[in-house]
């Protein structure tokens, strides 16, 4: 980190942890007893408790949304380029909050976790949860917290369809919606992606019906290759051709199935990093939650009809090489809310990098983002 | 304080309180934030820039990013009172496409422009030279306006492609044109419907 970064960030910082003994209902149709949620939060709550934001994590991603860990300072947020003090989103104004997903794999309760009914992890047997179901403990939390209306909740790609949700589960609770990257639904070929990926877990043979806890093993191929073909989609063609082309890594072919051009080797990185640190059964889940979004779907497709509850106020982005939640899709959002007459911006950001780009230190993204959030933050009287 | 645009002082009079407004080519969002305050108008604007966007954010404009030239097909036919273009038509490779997308998207059109009938533009062009002036401030070889034209050119182009003029206004210095204004006016400013 150079020092500069130091100063902007909101420096080390602790999890918490909060333990519901309230059940809760899930779409699936089954109830979770209890569980706890791990967040982290920076920034102070003001008397009126009026500058609370909610940052929604996407797919791979935590409630370490900024800052770092005294103990391990190489462990960045996620969004540390976008929070911390003078940062877009500004925790000298706002109080800031990340939470780990229920079925998460950082500490929330989910497939790793003890099932209390067994004394066993819950393995293949945790619940498929929805975006809707993490909204609505979510809001537990937030009750928890004593925020009865957020400032904003914000997120991009599967953090913004929570966004989304929100300002239709709980209309009154929030102000604004920062809806980055998003899609109302996921299309058929972002299904696929997600269905290729689940298979490659599925069919490892350490997966053991998602039971492998008790196997001391992980099905680290799968999650690997799940991952690469993941990282393919969050990329534009352009930035991989710009960032690799064809690229050898030993500046010859050499004629076997090692990795040769330098993208191979690439993915076969990240896919082995995320392997270390990631739990398939999560990534099982969150792609299903993805899969599942479509609120439009209860209302014959009618997105405007879907929205219709919606009170915030909302900025809406997207990113123009985004192929996989692209511009199109961001718009489909905009004209659901205009037709209901709600207050909405929309920007269409010119970035290189595909999904990506949301994660991006892009200033005119974060331009856009910090300017909406003053106004935002004058509103709460931050 | 900033003196208002003569054109945006004629829209301010002729839009109803509480209207529902669509900005065309919004800019900063000044013609929207004065409606906003005079008319208690609910409004978006449309603007293409970066940096145009980023100032609509700053002034609580609500700003839709966009391509004029790619159409209003994210906007609900009749969804508006007023769409709004102003001193903007001059600069739209599709007259005809943006006036049939104003109205229908809007139950009213308004649009204002540079008329290069003034007098002075009319001088300029027989000295030999095309006109530069405070609503024509570009050199020819950088200007944005490829579709100039005068006053008498889009009555007529109104009645070829069944336009009802509801209200015109001709302006020179922020003052009204009634005699010759084809030759005398400098700023036209035009409210219509379908007819």
């Amino acid at each position: 980190m150079q020092d500069a970064d130091i100063d902007r960030s909101v420096g080390a910082v602790t999890p918490q942890r909060a333990r519901f003994a309230e059940p809760l209902a899930l779409a699936c149709g089954r109830t979770l007893a209890d569980y706890e949620l791990v967040y982290e939060t920076y920034g102070t709550l003001n008397a009126a408790r009026s500058n609370a934001i909610l940052v929604c994590h996407a797919l791979n991603a935590s409630h370490h949304v900024a800052g770092f860990y005294a103990d391990e300072p190489e462990n960045v947020g996620w969004w540390d380029n976008m929070i911390g003090p003078g940062k877009p989103v500004d925790t000298d104004r706002f109080f800031v909050i990340g939470v780990n997903n229920l079925g998460g794999c950082f500490g929330s309760t989910g497939p790793a976790s003890i099932d209390p009914q067994t004394g066993r992890p819950w393995g293949a047997d945790f619940p498929l949860v929805t975006v809707e179901d993490w909204v609505a403990a979510q809001a537990r939390l937030a009750d928890r917290l004593g925020i009865r209306q957020f400032a904003a909740v914000m997120g991009g790609s599967l953090g913004a369809m929570q966004a989304l949700a929100w300002t239709t589960l709980f209309p009154e609770r929030l102000r604004h919606a920062l809806v980055i990257a998003c899609a109302p639904n996921l299309s058929a070929q972002n299904i696929a992606f997600n269905e290729v990926a689940r298979q490659a877990i599925l069919t490892d043979p350490d997966f053991h019906g998602g039971h492998y806890y008790e196997h001391g093993v992980k099905p680290v191929r799968g999650l690997r290759v799940a991952r690469m073909v993941g990282h393919i989609t969050y990329l534009s063609d352009d930035a991989m051709a710009e960032k690799f082309g064809r690229q050898l890594r030993e500046g010859r072919l050499t004629y076997n199935f090692e990795p040769e051009f330098q993208i191979e080797s690439y993915l076969r990185h990240q896919g082995g990093k995320f392997s270390e640190y990631f739990d398939a059964n999560t990534y099982l889940r969150i792609t299903k939650a993805l899969d599942y979004f479509d609120p439009a779907f209860a209302h014959g497709g009618n997105l405007a009809h879907a929205l219709a509850a919606a009170r915030a106020a909302f900025l809406v982005i997207s990113f123009t090489t985004d192929w996989r939640f692209s511009p199109e899709r961001s718009r489909e959002i905009v004209q659901a809310l205009l037709h209901n007459r709600r207050e909405v911006t929309y920007a269409e950001i010119e970035a290189p990098h595909g999904h990506d780009a949301f994660l991006l230190d892009d200033p005119r993204y974060h331009r856009l983002v910090a300017t909406y959030l003053d106004r935002a933050a004058r509103e709460a009287g931050a | 304080m900033r003196t208002i645009r003569a054109d945006f002082a004629a829209i301010a009079d002729w839009v109803r309180p509480g209207a529902r407004v669509l900005d065309l080519g919004c800019g900063d969002g000044e013609l929207l934030a004065l409606l906003r305050a005079e008319r208690d108008v609910a409004g978006y604007g449309v603007e293409i820039d970066d940096a145009n966007v980023l100032a609509c954010v700053s002034n609580g404009i609500s700003v839709i990013q966009g391509d004029l030239e790619r159409g209003l097909s994210g906007f609900e036919d009749r969804s508006f009172d007023y769409v709004i273009l102003s001193q903007t038509l001059q600069a739209v490779r599709s007259t005809e496409r943006i006036i049939r997308e104003m109205l229908r998207v809007g139950r009213e059109g308004i649009v204002t422009f540079p008329n290069f009938g003034y007098w002075r533009n009319r001088l300029h062009v027989l000295s030999g030279h095309m006109p530069v002036s405070e609503n024509l401030p570009f050199q020819w070889f950088d200007t944005p306006n490829i579709h100039l034209c005068t006053v008498n050119d889009f009555d007529a182009f109104c009645n070829a492609h069944g336009v009802r003029v509801l209200e015109r206004l001709v302006l020179r210095e922020g003052a009204r044109i009634r005699l010759l204004p084809n030759l005398r006016g400098s700023l036209a400013v035009y409210r219509f419907e379908k007819a």
